[in-house]
């Protein structure tokens, strides 16, 4: 969603919603998307001309009263607790103190929007149940707690000065070169003025030229403050706020989402399967025996000639039909299982091929159909490309584990990656969270094994 | 061995109209009567305890489930009236199915036919008359896929016994495998006796010795 934005919005060819950060001035331009953080802005070429450095500057200014309000909480908490600590009252304050992390966390967050207006969430959970004293139970458990602590003190000691110090030397150097005409008019009467310090300038060209050389160095500022408080802002995002909490809750749900398809997948096949057996094979079967029926009451002669053609063409017809059906979803498979039905696939293959499957049962649909496919694109390979005079399949079921490996004695030096079929036949398998491996050496032999966990279909188990 | 031309009473198990129209036609062509036309597997067993028809024909895959129910309602039949002939009219070629019919009783009077054959009437036609005199005939596309396979007891058998046997399992009779094999009639004959005793069939009746070949023949 975030990186959504950002690509849209660096691709706006107009700034005005964009320099507002929050896309409610000129809202006559139909664009609402907008940069969501200043590090993004920094790239833009009108950035000194949108909000942004004036955000970089309030973000790290502000960060002075809160760190200056965290230090001065923290010491006296501290000394207040320790001394009272010998009373035992004081045990209490420090414990509370521990907790001091979460609210300077909380507002670090809110502070947070103004130069990065991505979602900032807590990291922290709902309490297990009501009352302060379950809150708290789960605050103190929460490894976020002591993350938020640390920040704290780091804000109270270091980070605050750093802020200060960065934006009061950033901003502080150009305004005060701009001041320098108003500085010599008033102070120096006109005179004399000194710059910085450093030097001193007696003229007013000089005065205006200082002026000048702050203005540029204020655009420059611009710059420096929107990197820093990038930086600033990045440390307190990967401090303070979770990693995605969406993201795993995403991946689940691309899993389930994938299992869908490969189920969708394969009732469309079935449905597919269905349509063609019940239709058009049908009717080219009664096709075929009708025309069978003409032939037997034609006379001889060119008719009975174009009949036999048309005959024959619909035999031709209803045996590629029946290949192709076969080929969408075998049926065998459907009815009898993985046994006879990789002993039909064997029938098939052009290169002789032994079969031992040790399955007495029958397995879920599913890894079924995904370990035949396998099986027959191996098969078709073998008998495409290995130039094997024999293979052999072999597969049992053990440890909740199904297992099956077609070996030929080929040349080898099959490639799984090298537009082969069993590039889409492994993301069928890995839908099922197996695996499928390859290992076919120059010179051959070549061992395809497949692995699905399963477990044997109920009504078999019994 | 086969009773020519003989008007059978027929139970045609078929779930869809249009073939079992045409099938009806089809064998009124010959002669037949089809007693009952039945759409279901349930039906089919009705009508076979109705009718004691002198062949059964049915399709595979019918109500409710689409699956393999008129197999299942074939080989049941098989095994309630071992002399009832039935003839199963199947989309499929994967030999499962037809040792699944074929090991049902002792696998004489019964027959597994792919549908398209019911094109070719006439050899549909012989089939039929085969199965109802008690023959076994298998599709010769299923046959072909069979002969395909390494089969260790069939390694004894030469390449030219091998191929008379793929016809008696189509249901061919001597006569019929003489002609195609362009060989005479004796020779045919020899080879099949030469077969027998390869597979240490016992002696017996020949054609149950014959149908018992052809079983060896699939279960291979």
């Amino acid at each position: 969603m975030n990186r959504d934005k950002g690509e849209v919005g660096q691709a706006l060819p107009s700034l005005s919603a964009w320099a507002d950060g929050r896309g409610t001035a000129a809202a006559s331009t139909v664009i609402r998307m907008r940069l969501p953080t200043v590090r993004q802005a920094l790239a833009h070429p009108r950035y000194l001309l949108t909000a942004w450095p004036w955000r970089a500057a309030g973000y790290l200014l502000s960060s002075a009263p809160v760190g200056l309000s965290v230090l001065v909480v923290l010491l006296v908490g501290v000394v207040v607790g320790g001394v009272l600590a010998v009373v035992l009252v004081g045990l209490p304050l420090l414990v509370v103190l521990a907790l001091s992390g979460l609210p300077v966390a909380a507002l670090e967050r809110r502070r947070l929007r103004l130069v990065d207006s991505r979602p900032a969430r807590s990291p922290h959970r709902m309490p297990d149940g009501p009352g302060p004293v379950v809150w708290a139970r789960t605050r103190f458990r929460e490894p976020a707690t002591w993350r938020e602590l640390g920040f704290a003190l780091v804000l109270g000691t270091v980070l605050w000065p750093l802020d200060l110090l960065v934006a009061g030397v950033v901003l502080g150097v150009p305004m005060t070169l701009l001041g320098t005409p108003l500085v010599m008019a008033t102070v120096g009467g006109g005179e004399e003025v000194r710059v910085l310090k450093l030097w001193l300038a007696t003229s007013w060209p000089q005065a205006f030229a200082a002026a000048a050389v702050g203005l540029l160095m204020l655009a420059v500022s611009g710059y420096v403050l929107g990197a820093v408080a990038a930086g600033r802002a990045e440390l307190t995002r990967v401090l303070l706020v979770p990693a995605d909490p969406e993201r795993r809750e995403r991946v689940a749900e691309l899993v389930r989402s994938r299992v869908r398809l490969v189920d969708a997948f394969e009732a469309e096949r079935r449905r597919i399967e269905r349509d063609l057996h019940d239709g058009a094979q049908q009717r080219l079967v009664a096709l075929s025996m009708i025309l069978g029926l003409a032939r037997l009451d034609a006379p001889p002669g060119p008719l009975a000639d174009q009949l036999a053609k048309a005959h024959d063409e619909a035999g031709k017809a209803l045996a590629e039909l029946r290949d192709l059906i076969q080929g969408i979803h075998p049926k065998v498979l459907a009815d009898h299982g993985l046994v006879p039905a990789v002993a039909d696939a064997a029938d098939r293959s052009v290169v002789p091929v032994d079969v031992t499957l040790d399955l007495p049962g029958r397995l879920p649909e599913e890894v079924e159909a995904a370990a035949y496919f396998v099986v027959c694109e191996a098969l078709t390979n073998i008998g495409r490309h290995s130039g094997a005079s024999r293979a052999e399949v072999t597969g049992r079921h053990q440890g909740g584990l199904l297992a099956l490996e077609v070996r030929d004695d080929g040349r080898g030096g099959a490639d799984a990656g090298r537009g082969s079929g069993l590039t889409g036949l492994a993301d069928r398998v890995s839908v099922l969270d197996g695996t499928i491996s390859l290992s076919s050496p120059p010179g051959g032999p070549t061992l395809l094994r497949v692995e699905i966990p399963c477990e044997w279909r109920t009504e078999h188990c019994a | 061995m086969r009773v020519e031309d003989r008007a059978l009473r027929v139970v045609l198990a078929e779930d869809s109209v249009l073939l079992r129209e045409g099938l009806i036609a089809l064998l009124a062509r010959f002669g037949h009567e089809v007693v009952a036309a039945v759409g279901d597997a349930d039906a089919l067993l009705t009508a076979v305890a109705d009718h004691t028809p002198d062949v059964v024909v049915t399709d595979v895959r019918m109500p409710p489930g689409f699956q393999d129910e008129g197999m299942k309602a074939a080989v049941r039949l098989r095994t309630e009236r071992p002399s009832l002939p039935v003839l199963v009219l199947s989309q499929y070629v994967q030999r499962t199915y037809a040792s699944e019919l074929l090991d049902s009783g002792d696998g004489s009077g019964v027959g597994y036919l792919l549908k398209d054959r019911v094109g070719q009437v006439e050899e549909f036609h012989a089939a039929l008359q085969e199965v109802a005199s008690g023959g076994t005939v298998v599709d010769p596309e299923v046959v072909r896929r069979l002969i395909r396979r390494r089969r260790d007891p069939l390694e004894r058998l030469t390449p030219r016994e091998r191929e008379v046997l793929g016809l008696v399992a189509e249901g061919k009779s001597n006569n019929a495998i003489a002609r195609q094999l362009v060989v005479s009639e004796a020779a045919v004959g020899k080879h099949i006796g030469s077969i027998l005793a390869k597979l240490d069939l016992p002696p017996a009746e020949e054609t149950h010795r014959r149908v018992l070949a052809v079983l060896t023949y699939l279960r291979a």
